[in-house]
């Protein structure tokens, strides 16, 4: 069965303070070359049939009204699993 | 004055919200996420917890459940609105009030005794206090960040939509201080700390008084009841 | 793909040759010589598995069975009238008047809080709160007793931020408030954290339920989270064997929790109860289904057959043997009337909670699993479940405690002026296990409910039962390894009566005791010498107080290598106070209250705090206990607290005299003047053993100045002794040992505050 991944991501707007203290952990481990890290949330969603472009527009839909708050989040990539 | 309160799958602060309805003097009915049914009641709070046990985002799963379609239209039909804690996260994911709330800054999960300046009484939600009144209300949350962007933050200042600001210690990076917000028209109000922790001598945070005698939240309460009868 | 053929009870008829891993699954031979002469065959793989998780020490109790049986046996009639389930039920039950009962126990989850410190601990609490639950009440508060190695330690930090965030994510998802509990730091522990969790509900009388699967014909019925490869052999491998020193760690599957599975888990069993829908319940812990199983029946009935198909699997890979040794958690197992079964799965249907029948209770005496059409285990349940093996390990006294006992602290040089007096003291405040641990119980939720009277840092949690009435319970727990090293029969009381102390000092009675013991392997003969003193010591400690262990849990192989830690009871009690309003907080408020110290002061410093803090030491004999002081103490509070003629109460245990009068100041903040020249006279102490022995039977009380003839008159129709030791000082600021020295209340606080920050990060806003 064919699988769609959404990826969202906070909005670079706003402050990510996860991010952040993940960074400032990284950074604990390297020589300087790891500057900033981002956290968002990444949706592996199983289809029973094939992915057409009207579910794609439905899952884009879903993705903005439910997967993300999109005050504070962006979807930032839809594409079916390879 | 019947006042409902919604339970969501894993809200846990609704027993102690009907308490302080009735310790407020008004008539407490649980409402179930579930239904399709405001039951009539006069006003709506949605609780403190973890609602769908946080999942996705706070409050996100529960801001679509069956019921929230009654309460966002009795909310723009004027009906008042209080979101406590998960409440207030469920209210901010169904637009009702605008921002976001994350992860303390900090990280941890905090549980302290938290000190307000009530910064907006035209609310039905906050007319029981005076303006700029200070008060001492529990709070206790691991996602109380409040963030929004600058264009919105300058707006709800502007606007004077900041309903509640935390005082001397910022308990999880929240912007601006927020701790609570009020929508345009006065009728939905938000806020991270919980009143209903702080509404019966012997059950709230310590004062200066005695111990555990605060009950600066019961004026939350009291404030709708009047206005309800009122309107 | 072929499928595993499952070896069935025929084929074990049939193959009695075939090599069995039972070793890999923790059993002795001797032990697996045992199941095949009680089966007359060899187990077949379902069946060695299930009698390998059944027979593990952690759940079998079979090192410690033979001692246990004390807490049965020393006991009276006055003792158990208020029990209502004693020992041998998922958890004891109390009569506290009114209609009302509680349900309390306290439950070891150590080997995986090492492993996985944040699962580890909030499987913990899962786990004791599905105890609860299964008793028919809705749990109303949790505590939580730990120990870890030495602060400074790196590998501490891992440990105490795990062992933390996971009992805060999990005890504050499910609405419950933590109201208190103890946090130890010791090179001991160091490998070997323990997390020891308690939880309390409360339930009206007719809402009691047992695990048993009575009514044959009645079905069994799994609810809850679905079953995966959690834990698998957890009971068994880590519980019952130590970590080897330096080696691989064992790294089984470990449990995780949802918490928000057993929050919905919880309503919905709380609804069940109140439909009637279940006869008997058993939640679903170490051993999962094996124990869940095996012990409905061997309760009831006797007999059981289950289609093992019928598991709702969150892993369809999992093998039938897994399928019955998985630890996942958020399960439960209940025992439903046929006519009952379509009201139970519309309320598990309304929460959203899964439900699949297994079977249903026979009188056969057996315990039949089938799997794809074929019996894979048929047992007698009771042979599984009750009648395991029972060992009477062999003791030894051990060879360093004559010279451990002997090395007294009366060997160190007093301080000879206030100045010293006060670096010490600073220097106890500031200990690691002295220090304030709001960094710790700043992440629990206390407020959750409205019903919490009492939290950290008073000495006991109260929780009031009956909103109308006030009705209330107290909870305390308490234990201290290093008393227990000089001497574990004395040690195991200490910790009774500390706990006790603690209890009445709330202004509680004290009603009834759970325990958690935690030692290093019973394979040590020097270790099991320790356990059977400890136990002896609790045994013969409850029958002098009058209040029974109602339950427990035993936790062995806590070391790593040849090093056991220090013998740990913790011991909790449970204690009912007729209103919460009487309760008495664990320091003073108001200005010009008399302060007076209640019981007589020794020079009892080994293992005190005062030898760790100062002196690095550990040795000596610990203090004495003196029941019947402690009872006619206890008394005296209850009646003050009921009378209101005392305004706080604070016991005093480590650290002594001082700690306690640190403890009343900085409960609110309001300074005190005390003097020790008449506790010197008195008793004919010094003033370092006036200020830091460790005697017990004592507690310090501030009385309203209108109220002191009331209270003298109390105490001496109930001979207590008693001596006027200080007045509190809203103004100074400051507390004052006069003649000696002062210290500013900020630098009590900040030396109080500082240490656990400066090693685990900032406190917000402290």
């Amino acid at each position: 069965m064919p699988k769609v991944i959404v990826e969202v991501m906070p909005k670079e707007v706003l402050l990510d303070p996860a991010g952040k203290a993940t960074a400032r952990a990284l950074q604990r481990f390297g020589d300087g070359e790891i500057t900033d890290v981002r956290i968002g949330k990444r949706f592996e969603i199983t289809i029973d049939g094939d992915v057409t472009p009207k579910l794609l527009e439905h899952i884009a839909e879903v993705a903005k009204d439910v997967l993300s708050n999109d005050v504070i989040e962006d979807v930032v990539s839809i594409r079916v699993a390879d | 004055m019947r006042v409902g309160v919604i339970t969501f799958p894993g809200s846990l602060d609704d027993r102690d919200a009907l308490r302080a309805i009735k310790l407020a003097g008004g008539e407490p009915v649980s409402l179930w996420h579930g239904d399709h049914d405001l039951h009539g009641v006069d006003a709506i709070v949605l609780p403190g917890g973890f609602s769908y046990g946080d999942y996705l985002r706070c409050g996100a799963i529960a801001a679509h459940s069956p019921i929230m379609s009654e309460v966002v239209d009795a909310a723009n039909k004027g009906v008042p609105v209080l979101g406590i804690c998960n409440g207030f996260q469920i209210l901010v994911e169904a637009h009702l009030l605008a921002g976001g709330l994350i992860r303390n800054d900090h990280g941890a999960f905090i549980r302290r005794d938290q000190k307000l300046r009530v910064e907006n009484v035209d609310t039905v939600w906050t007319s029981g206090y005076t303006q700029g009144q200070e008060i001492t209300i529990p709070l206790k949350n691991g996602e109380g960040g409040f963030i929004a962007d600058d264009e919105t933050l300058k707006q709800l200042e502007g606007d004077g939509l900041v309903a509640f600001r935390y005082l001397e210690v910022n308990p999880n990076g929240s912007l601006n201080d927020i701790a609570g917000l009020r929508n345009a028209r006065g009728n939905v109000v938000g806020l991270m700390p919980h009143p209903e922790h702080a509404v019966e001598p012997g059950f709230g945070p310590d004062t200066p008084a005695a111990m555990s005698s605060g009950t600066d939240g019961l004026a939350m309460f009291q404030s709708v009841l009047a206005a309800t009868v009122l309107s | 793909m072929t499928e595993p053929i499952p070896d069935t009870v025929e084929n074990a008829a049939a193959t009695p040759e075939k090599d069995q891993p039972f070793h890999l699954l923790g059993l002795k031979p001797d032990e697996y010589q045992q199941i095949r002469d009680i089966l007359g065959r060899r187990p077949t793989s379902g069946e060695l598995a299930m009698y390998s998780v059944m027979w593990s020490e952690h759940c079998s109790y079979k090192s410690s069975k033979v001692h246990l049986r004390q807490f049965g046996h020393k006991v009276n009639a006055e003792m158990t009238k208020n029990l209502m389930v004693g020992i041998g039920e998922n958890a004891g039950v109390v009569d506290i008047g009114e209609g009302w009962a509680v349900t309390f126990k306290i439950e070891s989850h150590n080997h995986p809080s090492y492993i996985e410190p944040f699962q580890g601990a909030a499987t913990g609490i899962g786990g004791i709160v599905r105890d609860i639950i299964s008793m028919g009440a809705r749990p109303v508060a949790v505590m939580d007793a730990l120990r870890f190695g030495a602060i400074d330690h790196p590998d501490t930090t891992r440990v105490v931020n795990g062992v933390v965030s996971g009992i805060s994510f999990y005890g504050n998802c499910l609405g419950l408030p933590n109201i208190g509990g103890e946090t130890w730091f010791d090179p001991v522990y160091q490998a070997n954290p323990l997390v020891n969790a308690l939880a309390v509900g409360a339930l009206r009388h007719e809402d009691l339920h047992l695990a048993n699967a009575k009514g044959v014909g009645n079905i069994v019925v799994l609810f809850g989270a679905r079953t995966g490869g959690d834990g698998i052999g957890g009971a068994s491998i880590l519980a019952s064997d130590t970590f080897a020193e330096g080696g691989p760690t064992k790294r089984p599957a470990v449990q995780v929790g949802d918490p928000f599975a057993e929050k919905v888990l919880i309503e919905c069993c709380l609804e069940l109860f109140a439909g009637g829908c279940v006869e008997g319940i058993q939640d679903l812990g170490a051993a999962g289904i094996s124990c869940a199983t095996s012990e409905l029946a061997a309760n009831g009935d006797g007999g059981m057959h289950i289609t093992l198909d019928n598991v709702l699997l969150r892993d369809p890979t999992l093998t039938a043997e897994e399928i019955l040794m998985s630890e996942s958690q958020e399960r439960m197992m209940a025992i439903v009337r046929p006519d009952k079964l379509d009201a139970f799965l519309a309320v598990t249907t309304k929460w959203d909670v899964e439900a699949s029948v297994l079977g249903e209770v026979t009188d056969s005496g057996r315990l039949i699993i089938e799997w794809k059409g074929q019996t894979i285990v048929d047992v007698d349940p009771r042979t599984v479940a009750i009648d395991g093996p029972v060992y009477t390990r062999p003791m030894e006294y051990p060879s360093w405690l004559d010279a451990l006992q002997a090395d007294s602290p009366a060997k160190f040089a007093r301080a000879t002026n206030g100045d010293e007096l006060k670096k010490q003291f600073l220097a106890i405040l500031g200990s690691p296990n002295e220090a304030d641990t709001d960094w710790i119980t700043n992440q629990y939720d206390y407020y959750v409910m409205g019903n919490t009277a009492l939290h950290t840092p008073d000495g006991a949690g109260m929780i009031r039962i009956d909103e109308v009435s006030g009705l209330g319970v107290a909870l305390a727990t308490d234990a201290n390894g290093r008393y227990c090293q000089l001497d574990p029969y004395v040690g195991a009381q200490l910790a009774l009566v500390e706990s006790y102390r603690n209890v009445a000092s709330s202004g509680a009675t004290p009603l009834a005791v759970s325990d958690c013991l935690n030692f290093g392997s019973p394979e040590n003969p020097e270790v099991m010498w320790q356990f059977a003193r400890a136990v002896e010591g609790l045994a013969d400690g409850c029958l002098e107080l009058g209040i029974p262990v109602t339950g427990g849990n035993v936790s062995f192989y806590n070391q790593t290598g040849d090093v056991p830690i220090h013998p740990t009871p913790v011991v909790a009690v449970l204690g009912s106070i007729d209103n919460v309003a009487r309760r008495l907080p664990s320091g003073w408020q108001d200005e010009g209250e008399n302060l007076y110290l209640l019981g007589i002061t020794a020079d009892e410093l080994g293992g005190s705090a005062w030898a760790g803090a100062v002196h690095d030491h550990l040795g000596g004999i610990p203090p004495h206990v003196d029941f019947s002081a402690e009872k006619d103490l206890a008394g005296l509070l209850g009646a003050a607290a009921h009378e209101g003629i005392v305004t706080c109460a604070v016991d005093l245990g480590t650290g002594g005299f001082l700690r306690a009068v640190a403890d009343g100041v900085l409960r609110f903040g309001v300074g005190a003047r005390v003097w020790i020249d008449e506790i010197v006279a008195r008793d004919g102490v010094d003033a370092t053993a006036a200020l830091f022995s460790e005697t017990q039977a004592r507690a310090l009380v501030s009385v309203a100045r209108e109220d002191d003839v009331k209270f003298r008159g109390l105490c001496d129709g109930r001979n207590v002794p008693v001596l006027r030791v200080g007045v509190t000082d809203k103004r100074s600021g400051e507390l004052e040992v006069q003649e000696q020295f002062s210290i500013a209340i900020d630098e009590l606080r900040s030396v109080h505050r500082g240490t656990l920050p400066a090693h685990f990060g900032p406190v917000v806003g402290g």
